[in-house]
Formats: C-alpha cells, sequence, structure tokens
C-alpha cells in the first residue's frame, strides 16, 4: 500500500505544529524514545541496534586488514556504506545503492570523519603497507523517519562496541596476538536533525512530518559542541535567521542527548 | 611532486592567489553556450570551468516516472576524467551521486513545479576543471541555463562558500584551502527571497564561528548574483547596442 | 504603493516589479502582494496590469489554437504529433479519415506518414491529459509544400507586427504565403527557395531583435538590400 498521505493530515500537522505541537503529543523539540542496543551481532567486531520511535536501524562494524590511502600512509581507514533494505519501507526498491542511501551514508561519514572520532593515527599496523580499515555498514530496518539521526547514533554505538584483534609485525610479517582491544575513540559526535514545518523549528521528524516538511537540516556536533558536519536536505528553503535558530536548538539537543547516553 | 605550502595566509593577510580574505575569485560567466539545449550556461569560477544545459520541460522517459501533478526535475552532476589531478574514472561515484541530489534540491525551490504536471526537466552540469567550490559554481550557472531555457522561476539561485582557513573565516575557498584548510561552508541562496536552499559544512566550526561563515557566505552569493544578471542581459543588450550604431550611421 | 521599474526595462526571475494593488500578469507571480518576475524579459504595464514580455519561453496548448506540427509516431488509430510544445498532440485518424476508422482496410501511413506536416487545431487539452488535434475544418491538414522555421512563441505577435503591418510587409517583399502556428512554427511557402530563405531569415532576426525598436524598419531594409543584390547579380 502506498503512503500518500492525505491532504487533510497534512494541514492538520502543519497547523499542529504553528501552534506549538505535535499530532504525535512530543514538545517541538523532543526526540522519540530512543533505545540503543550494543553487540548484537556477535561476529562483527562492533554493532549496535536503535530504536528512534519506530525506526530502526542497526550497524554493523568489520575491522579488516587493508592499505592506507598515499595520501595518508600512516593512518587508518574509514569508510561507510549505508542499505536501505526493501523491507523497511514500501517505498524502497532493490538494487545498488540510490542517491537517498548514499547520502545517508555520507552524512554518518562525514559526522565521524570530521569530529576525528575515530583515532586513525593508532590503526597502523605497517607504515605505508598495512592499516586497520574500519566498515561501518548502516542497516535501515524499518523506516518511520529521521534515519539520519538514528543511522549516526547507531553507528557511533556501534564504534563504542568495537573491539579489535591485536597485531604485530615480526620479520616483516604481520602476526596475530592473543587479546582484544578497543578501537581507539577520540570523540563521541552526536548528529540532529530539524525539519521546517508551518514556520517552525522541530527535532526529529517522523515519517509523517517528513512528508510535510519543507526541508531538513542536519547539524553533527563534537564532545565540545563544534560543530563538524551539516547537511541540509529537502526541495524547500531555510532564511538565514532560521538556520542559526536550528543550529541552536541542535546544540542544546545534542549535549542532552550526549548527557543522556553518557557518552 | 608533494609540494605542501608551509602557510596559506600570508603575515599581510592574503592568501596563495593573492587574495584577502573576504575576496572572491574572479568569476566569468556566459549564457545560452549550446544550442541544441533549451537553456545553457557557462562559468568560469576561479579556475573551475563548468558547463550546464538544460533540456525541458518535455516528456518523461520511462512514463511510468511522470507525476500527475507536477513536473519532475532530475539533475547530474558529471566530472570529466581530465577535470582533476589525478585521472577520475568516468563512472559516476559516490560524491557524484549525493552533489547531483543536493544540486537538484537547491534549484527545486526556485522552479515553479506545479506548472507543468507529467513533463520532465533535465538539468546536466559538466565540470571541465575542477579547483574547489564546483558545487558552487555548478549551482549558479545550472539556475542560469534554466533560466536561459525559458522555464518560469521564482527566482535565480546563485551559490558560494566560504570557510576556515588558518583560524580565519575565509571567502571563496579554492581547493588547497578546502584541502588544507579546517572547514568549508558551501551556501545557495535565492537572492531576492533571501532563502538559502542548500547549505552542507565538513569540517569543525563553533557555533558563531559558523554563522561568520554563513553570513560572508552569503555576501558572496549577492556579488555572484550581480554577474548573473549581468550574463543574462549581456544576451540581449549586445544586439541592441549593435542596432543603435547602425541606425547612427 | 508603488511600480518600481520603468516600461521596458529587462528583467530577470525573482525581479521585485511592484508591491501594492496591481494585477500580476504574464510571467510574473505574486506573492505577499508583491509582484516578481518569472522569466527573463521586457516589463510593459497600462495601468494596473503587470506583464513581463518573455524573451524566450515555450509553448503550452490551449483550447482553439491553431498549430503546427510534425508527425513523429504512427498509432494503432491515429498520430502522435510533435507541436513544440512539452506536450505531444494526438491526431485522431477518425478526425482525419472524417469518419469512424476502420482497422483492416484504412492505411494510416499512407494518409499521414512519420515527417508529414499538418496544420492543425488543439479541440481538446487539460492539466491531465495530452492535447487532441482536428484538421477537420478549412485551412487546416496536411502541408505538401513549404519550408518551416522555429521562433519562440512569444515572438509570433512580434512578427505579426501592429495591425499586421510586419508580416504583409514580409509577404509582400518576398512574395511568399506565410502561415504563423501559435505554438512558434511558421510555414513559409514560396515561388523559389531563395525568396523561402530570405523570409525565413526576416522571421530569425525578428526573433533575435524583438525587444529593439525601429524594427519594421530594419527588416524592410534587409529585404530590399538582399532583392537588389540578387537582381544585380541578374544583370551580370
Amino acid at each position: 500500500m502506498a503512503q500518500v498521505i492525505t491532504k487533510v493530515k497534512q494541514k492538520q500537522i502543519a497547523q499542529l505544529i504553528e501552534k506549538g505541537k505535535r499530532l504525535d503529543g512530543r514538545e517541538l523539540t523532543d526526540y522519540r524514545e530512543i533505545k540503543i542496543e550494543q553487540g548484537i551481532i556477535e561476529r562483527a567486531e562492533g554493532s549496535a541496534r536503535i530504536l528512534l520511535g519506530k525506526t530502526e536501524v542497526v550497524v554493523g562494524i568489520k575491522v579488516e586488514m587493508g592499505e592506507p590511502f598515499s595520501d595518508t600512509p600512516n593512518e587508518g581507514v574509514l569508510t561507510v556504506n549505508a542499505e536501505l533494505v526493501p523491507l523497511a519501507s514500501p517505498r524502497f526498491e532493490p538494487g545498488p545503492p540510490d542517491e537517498n542511501s548514499i547520502e545517508l551514508a555520507r552524512i554518518v561519514d562525514r559526522g565521524i570523519r570530521e569530529s576525528k572520532a575515530i583515532d586513525t593515527g593508532k590503526l597502523c599496523i605497517e607504515p605505508g603497507k598495512k592499516v586497520f580499515v574500519v566498515f561501518v555498514d548502516v542497516y535501515v530496518l524499518n523506516h518511520d523517519g529521521n534515519l539520519i539521526d538514528a543511522s549516526a547514533l547507531a553507528a557511533m554505538a556501534a564504534l563504542l562496541n568495537t573491539k579489535m584483534g591485536k597485531y604485530e609485525v615480526e620479520d616483516g610479517e604481520v602476526k596475530m596476538k592473543p587479546g582484544y582491544e578497543q578501537l581507539p575513540l577520540k570523540k563521541r559526535p552526536i548528529t540532529v536533525t530539524c525539519a521546517k514545518i508551518g514556520g517552525r523549528i522541530v527535532v526529529d521528524p517522523w515519517l509523517d512530518e517528513e512528508q510535510v516538511m519543507d526541508a531538513r537540516i542536519s547539524i553533527a556536533f563534537d564532545d565540545d559542541d563544534n560543530i563538524c558536519a551539516i547537511q541540509k536536505g529537502g526541495t524547500g528553503y531555510f532564511e538565514p535567521k532560521e538556520l542559526f535558530e536550528a543550529a541552536r536548538i541542535a546544540k542544546e539537543k545534542a549535549k542532552e542527548l550526549r548527557k543522556k547516553l553518557n557518552w | 611532486m608533494n609540494d605542501k605550502p608551509e602557510k596559506l595566509i600570508d603575515k599581510k593577510g592574503l592568501r596563495l592567489d593573492g587574495r584577502k580574505l573576504d575576496e572572491l575569485r574572479p568569476v566569468k560567466i556566459e549564457v545560452g553556450v549550446i544550442s541544441n539545449a533549451d537553456g545553457s550556461a557557462y562559468i568560469e569560477h576561479g579556475k573551475n570551468k563548468i558547463l550546464a544545459g538544460v533540456y525541458g520541460p518535455r516528456e518523461v522517459h520511462p512514463k511510468h516516472l511522470a507525476l500527475p501533478d507536477r513536473t519532475v526535475l532530475k539533475c547530474r552532476y558529471h566530472m570529466a576524467p581530465f577535470s582533476v589531478q589525478e585521472r577520475k574514472s568516468p563512472a559516476p561515484s559516490r560524491r557524484e551521486i549525493e552533489l547531483s541530489k543536493v544540486i537538484r534540491e537547491s534549484l527545486e525551490p526556485a522552479i515553479f513545479m506545479e506548472y507543468y504536471p507529467r513533463t520532465m526537466i533535465d538539468v546536466f552540469v559538466e565540470v571541465l576543471q575542477a579547483d574547489g567550490g564546483t558545487r558552487c559554481a555548478s549551482i549558479t550557472a545550472a539556475a542560469l541555463a534554466l533560466a536561459d531555457s525559458g522555464i518560469p522561476m521564482r527566482d535565480l539561485v546563485v551559490a558560494c562558500a566560504a570557510g576556515k582557513v588558518e583560524e580565519k573565516i575565509v571567502l571563496d575557498l579554492m581547493d588547497t584551502e578546502d584541502k588544507l584548510g579546517s572547514a568549508d561552508v558551501p551556501v545557495a541562496l535565492m537572492p531576492n527571497l533571501n532563502a538559502v536552499t542548500l547549505l552542507q559544512m565538513d569540517g569543525i566550526l563553533s557555533t558563531d564561528e559558523f554563522e561568520s561563515a554563513v553570513n560572508l557566505a552569503l555576501e558572496g552569493c549577492k556579488q555572484i548574483y550581480a554577474l548573473q544578471k549581468e550574463a543574462l542581459r549581456t544576451k540581449y543588450v549586445s544586439i541592441k547596442e549593435e542596432n543603435k550604431e547602425e541606425a547612427e550611421e | 504603493m508603488p511600480i518600481f521599474l520603468e516600461k521596458r526595462q529587462l528583467v530577470t526571475p525573482g525581479d521585485l516589479i511592484a508591491e501594492g494593488e496591481y494585477i500580476a500578469g504574464e510571467n510574473t507571480y505574486m506573492e505577499k502582494n508583491k509582484i516578481y518576475a518569472s522569466r527573463v524579459g521586457i516589463v510593459e504595464y497600462e495601468t494596473k496590469k503587470l506583464d513581463v514580455v518573455a524573451l524566450k519561453s515555450f509553448y503550452v496548448p490551449r483550447m482553439e489554437d491553431m498549430v503546427i506540427g510534425t508527425i513523429t509516431e504512427v498509432g494503432f488509430s491515429g498520430w502522435m504529433v510533435d507541436i513544440n510544445s512539452p506536450y505531444p498532440a494526438l491526431l485522431r485518424a477518425s478526425d482525419v479519415l472524417s469518419r469512424s476508422f476502420r482497422p483492416q482496410q484504412d492505411d494510416l501511413p499512407q494518409v499521414l506518414d512519420v515527417g508529414d506536416l499538418v496544420v492543425a487545431k488543439i479541440v481538446s487539452y487539460d492539466r491531465t491529459h495530452d492535447p487532441q488535434l482536428t484538421v477537420a475544418e478549412p485551412g487546416l491538414g496536411k502541408i505538401t509544400r513549404g519550408q518551416i522555421v522555429k521562433i519562440t512563441p512569444t515572438k509570433i505577435p512580434r512578427v505579426i507586427g501592429r495591425k499586421g503591418s510586419m508580416i504583409s510587409m514580409i509577404k509582400q517583399e518576398t512574395g511568399c504565403n506565410i502561415i504563423l502556428g501559435v505554438n512558434g512554427v511558421v510555414l513559409i511557402t514560396g515561388k523559389t527557395l531563395e525568396d523561402e530563405q530570405l523570409a525565413m531569415m526576416a522571421i530569425l532576426k525578428i526573433e533575435e531583435e524583438s525587444h529593439t525598436t525601429g524594427l519594421t524598419d530594419r527588416i524592410t531594409k534587409m529585404l530590399k538590400e538582399a532583392k537588389s543584390g540578387k537582381e544585380e547579380k541578374k544583370d551580370e
């Protein structure tokens, strides 16, 4: 069944928001209930599952050995991929990643990369030759709005959960040592997405609100409240003052989440 | 060849290419350069050389993608293999796919999508040479190509980036500054409606620095907008001038 | 409440033309009591209605418009026609044959084939379906001779001129018969190829310079010079 939202409901959502209320009872700046579980996929080096309202995302982390990039020979490699699997929404179709899943992956990547969350310097095994490659695979299992925040939170939770094998180089050969160590992390970035609806800014839009919104803006903050990534999305626009208001609100929400999650 | 410059901003506050912190690179724009396209524009922004072409509104192919109440806007941002230092494969990269999406989303608010149901508008952007800020120059050219094609628009769209380089907020980063600097903030604007249609950021900025960067980028946008209008005018005024001269002979 | 621009000033999309009690005319739109241009063009107004004469636009079908089109496809019971518009037009076999279509007996490509030109009229069109054409009226039908030239539809009135002055002058100077489709397609039928090409040149020049003054005189001059040049050659 196609999820076409009726015009009546569209109006309802927008009118309520103009008055400062949302259809699901939340305040304009409230997140839905967040539940995070870590270590749910034993085969992966790290994993996490998040429920953000009814949006469900699983992130699996695989850490493997690989070659560094030529311009950063002593640093590990981060690569993020996202799959919008068909069972997650009647609108997702099987096939290679489309622009939505590519955008999602790149936004999550930006938050982690620009905040320097992973201490990639510590992921070097043999300078210029062998480094650890961290594969972050985002798997969206149910789409009920705000895939960006859900995926970013799940990715960070999975990274926090990641253990990698110990290696050392002996006589030019890479040998495994017993034991594991945590993936070295320096920061815990948090991304907050706001939507513009009815001239107001709302945090954590759910699916119906996403279909009504003019535009969205996702802002990632590091542990020091600095902005490390921004992505405006949607086919509408923001006035400059609305952008700055969204940034202010997002900063507060990131701080709240950080405290709540104990990151 | 690994010539990483020592300083990006010298003691006099001048950048590697001699610009001041709030100075734009030189911009040259021409409208109506591809006769086959319904609308087109060519831009040189610093060393960027970018061509934009528009076809449409036209029939939707494949038919099942047609929308009953509005037009379908498609956008393809593509870089030529020779446009960058190391040859780039012609196949669309993930970056090009993301940029195609954000560029489309920056142009759509300016188009009256409901005017032509069951049609399609194709925007093609080809980057012939890249030097930082290609998405912004692409948007500036694409908006002109749309206007040149006669598609009704609410406003033009113009784009410019600002960022942070060696602790200073600067306007219009070139490639070296983008790679070695600490933040890049591209912004697209509908200038008469004061509406921001594209905003991205990577790097690290405090919320205050972010505000400064956005405001500086908006200033750059307004300067480039004047050049956009000039480019549209030039296409028509030059004929007027020719005829005036003829009449005076 | 003012109009901010003078007549005949060039505007680009988004330019603010006026604020207040005015009527948003062609190629403009109104938002919050302000009227903006929506296309590149020249501002024109008489009292309350503000128009922008677009320098370039495309043809959107309207009922009763007379258009010139090219057959692009022979279908099962009719033809698809390119009428220089984002919307392809449909010409039913029954309309052309003036009776109902007999699939076993009627060979459609014999009547009209891909590449043929027709002068037709729009009989049916709305936002939900493609326009339908008819040729069942006097003056309409298949075109067998002549050349076509396409110009921006908004320039057709300029080619006609005030009270038909421009088009009559071109017809006179070139000796050609000229049919102007509302969709920007012009059919020129002359005695010689050179006459037709002369008329084509004139029409293309009008499209390019439509926003300037003194155009009628310049076109007349150009046509006379071209003709006298030809006569000189003949005398040689």
